[in-house]
């Protein structure tokens, strides 16, 4: 199987670019989706392939391009929407939340809403406000919906191309400071990877970390100076979808090891860590050696990107919690 | 550089055919053959029967909170009936003679509102939404068919209905313009009722007319007699055709009254006065489409009781249905119950199986039991 060396964007835009020629239902709306291909790029050029009726370059208002979209669903077209920023999409969640996550239920069955709510989330890229938070746990809450985030090239490609296959609705979160920052090798044809799985990146004993998007590449870095530096073995889980939850994966990791260290980028209070803490506490508390410890950004709404470095966590925060951990 | 008048190009009508007093317009008056007619008033004579048990229903404690619609039947009768079977009708909360034309069975309106989710559930083959309750959050859903009929080619057309309440929300706004830009075959349907809840429409906007709206966005707007079942089929027909046609949407504002209560949970006479409520009342859409009949020689007799018979037959069925099995709403939360969910509805049919006092479950284990190797600081 041939493969390509790409970037997440370039990787997001081979998902979209194949399932909308695998499936004439698929169509993409958003704001400067079409012409100008995203202000990310990653609809770059579908419009030019795929026309203006197919990739739409929709008026500017997040609500209606939600409602529209659910709309298109309930007819059975499969719309990918593009929410510029994450930051932004609180203008159109009571769609999202109110009829997106609901119409299967509403209906029992007669609708429901094949669709792909894409946005850029996180920090990293000296950004104003509303385009640095982390917001993922206010769509992992929301039952009807599905929650994905990837860490890199090759799964945001392939979660992708499962999210727009996915007869669920599906918010998909990409990192901005990911958009760019490494190269994977992407296979040419379609790759899908299971939404609701995480995955095992690094296999180790004595401790694991769970983490997913930006902060994947922090922990396995952790993870590296751990190795390095301590001769610890960790164990890293990439969570990839954040609801539904992966408890199965999480909790036989620290079963084996013992003791974890969750780490995002979403403010700590009622974030993704809490329900993974208490997936640990349900599933593997008599084999817990020491108490789940968080490495989050505080509970504190933006910090500007002056001050982002020393609020989101990174490897010197992530290696300290793990060895408080392993020393408890 | 002199300031320019920049005329608008178009203009609101207001269209009324029939009006309380039995006027009729004869050049105006549309061209319904005596079956159709018949079934119109059928119709909104089921519409306010119905309408009317449902209040008894529900001060009889056997449904639960529910928004009634009398007064509101030509408005909601003429405009439904334009439609064929393969359009799409999406309703708001207040659409239930409407929704019975379109073919929701009685008592499936009974079960909704009697708290069963199963009374949301439209046929398989029905083209109909079912019932939004947050205002006018609906009206984009309405567009999005739309866009969707006209992308696969398809000559179907989208009616949607919502208050003059939904006319302040973002959504209606947004909504039109988005059908202003696709050029889309939707038809908007304002039935403004005058009152969304305690708050009169002069508080609501500051506008002459809702139809008026329509303008801003490049849409023709026009403003009926919500009450005259003729003005309102008239518009409504012409709007539909031009939409089939591919010529785009068209607000509608249906000018009608609540005749009662917001909903079973509200007091009207807090915020309007009985003086207003009886006005009103003269203005009754039955009455003067009734009268109307009646010169055509069309009323049939014996219609009251047949509908009510309807209505006691759908009751009877309604209450006899099975109590409702609290497991089956975990089926339809996704296409394939992920493992919590079923971890949950498991948990829940033990704890109804057990007559609601289970031992708790131990957690799962997944290795198997290994030692506790957690003990270090628990003291027991």
């Amino acid at each position: 199987m041939s493969v390509t060396k790409l970037n997440m964007v370039k990787a997001l835009n081979l998902a979209l670019l194949q399932e909308m020629e695998r499936d004439p239902a698929v169509l993409i709306l958003g704001e400067d989706v079409g012409v100008d291909g995203g202000v990310f790029r990653v609809t770059d050029d579908l419009q030019r392939k795929f026309g203006s009726q197919r990739v739409i370059d929709s008026p500017l208002a997040e609500a209606a391009i939600i409602g529209t979209a659910v709309g298109m669903a309930l007819y059975g077209l499969k719309p990918v929407c593009e929410i510029q920023f994450s930051g932004f999409a609180f203008q159109c969640f009571h769609q999202i939340e109110n009829h997106a996550a609901r119409y299967r239920l509403r209906s029992q069955g007669r609708f429901h809403c094949q669709m792909v709510i894409r946005m850029p989330y996180g920090g990293g890229v000296r950004a104003l406000e509303h385009h640095t938070e982390s917001e993922e746990q206010f769509y992992a809450h929301v039952p009807g919906l599905k929650m994905v985030i990837p860490s890199g090239p090759r799964t945001a490609r392939a979660l992708l191309t499962s999210a727009i296959r996915d007869p669920d609705p599906v918010v998909f979160f990409e990192s901005k400071a990911l958009y760019h920052a490494a190269k994977e090798e992407v296979p040419a044809d379609p790759e899908a990877l299971p939404i609701g799985r995480a995955q095992v990146v690094r296999e180790g004993r004595d401790l694991t970390l769970i983490a997913y998007g930006a902060m994947l590449r922090v922990a396995r870095e952790a993870a590296d100076v751990l190795q390095a530096e301590d001769r610890v073995e960790t164990e890293v889980v990439d969570l990839l979808t954040i609801a539904p939850l992966d408890r199965e994966t999480i909790v036989t990791s620290v079963a084996k090891t013992g003791r974890a260290v969750v780490v995002h980028e979403a403010p700590r209070s009622f974030g993704p860590g809490a329900e993974v803490a208490a997936s640990i506490m349900e599933g593997a508390f008599l084999h817990l050696e020491a108490p789940v410890r968080r490495v989050t950004a505080n509970d504190v709404s933006f910090v500007g990107f002056a001050r982002e470095k020393a609020h989101v966590p990174d490897v010197a925060r992530v290696a300290a919690a793990a060895r408080e951990t392993l020393a408890f | 550089m002199p300031r320019t008048i920049l005329e608008p190009r178009s203009h609101v009508e207001y269209l009324s055919i029939l009006d309380s007093d039995g006027n009729l317009d004869a050049a105006l008056e549309p061209r319904l053959s005596p079956a159709e007619l018949k079934s119109l008033y059928r119709a909104m004579l089921l519409g306010r029967r119905f309408d009317e048990r449902m209040v008894r229903l529900q001060r009889q404690g056997r449904i639960g909170t529910f928004a009634p619609i009398k007064g509101q039947e030509a408005s909601q009768l003429g405009s439904v009936f334009t439609l064929r079977a393969t359009d799409w009708m999406v309703p708001s909360f207040r659409e239930t003679a409407a929704m019975i034309w379109r073919g929701w069975p009685l008592e499936k309106i009974l079960l909704f509102f009697a708290g069963y989710v199963e009374g949301g559930q439209p046929a398989p083959d029905q083209h109909d939404l079912p019932i939004t309750i947050p205002v006018g959050t609906q009206l984009p859903h309405a567009v999005g068919l739309a866009y969707a009929a006209q992308y696969k080619g398809d000559d179907a057309v989208v009616m949607v209905y919502f208050g003059d309440g939904a006319t302040s929300e973002g959504d209606f706004h947004e909504a039109l313009n988005f059908a202003g830009v696709w050029h889309v075959p939707v038809v908007f349907v304002c039935q403004n009722n005058q009152w969304a809840i305690s708050v009169p429409l002069k508080k609501q906007t500051h506008s002459k007319t809702i139809a008026q709206k329509a303008l801003a966005y490049g849409l023709p707007g026009i403003q009926v007699d919500g009450n005259d079942v003729l003005a309102v089929y008239a518009a409504a027909r012409e709007a539909v055709e031009r939409a089939r046609a591919g010529e785009g949407p068209t607000l509608i504002e249906s000018v009608t009254y609540r005749l009662g209560v917001h909903t079973t949970a509200d007091d009207p006479t807090k915020y309007r006065t009985q003086e207003e409520v009886t006005a009103w009342e003269q203005k009754d859409p039955l009455t003067r489409f009734r009268a109307y009949l009646e010169k055509k020689d069309l009323l049939e007799d014996g219609l009251e009781r047949r509908v009510d018979d309807e209505i006691a037959e759908a009751v009877r069925r309604f209450e006899a249905t099975a109590p409702p099995d609290p497991l089956t709403v975990f089926d339809h939360v996704y296409a394939e119950m992920p493992p919590h969910l079923r971890a949950q509805r498991d948990e829940l049919a033990r704890w109804l199986r057990e007559g609601g006092a289970p031992a708790p479950e131990p957690p799962a284990a997944p290795l198997g039991a290994t030692p506790m190797r957690g003990q270090r600081l628990t003291r027991r």
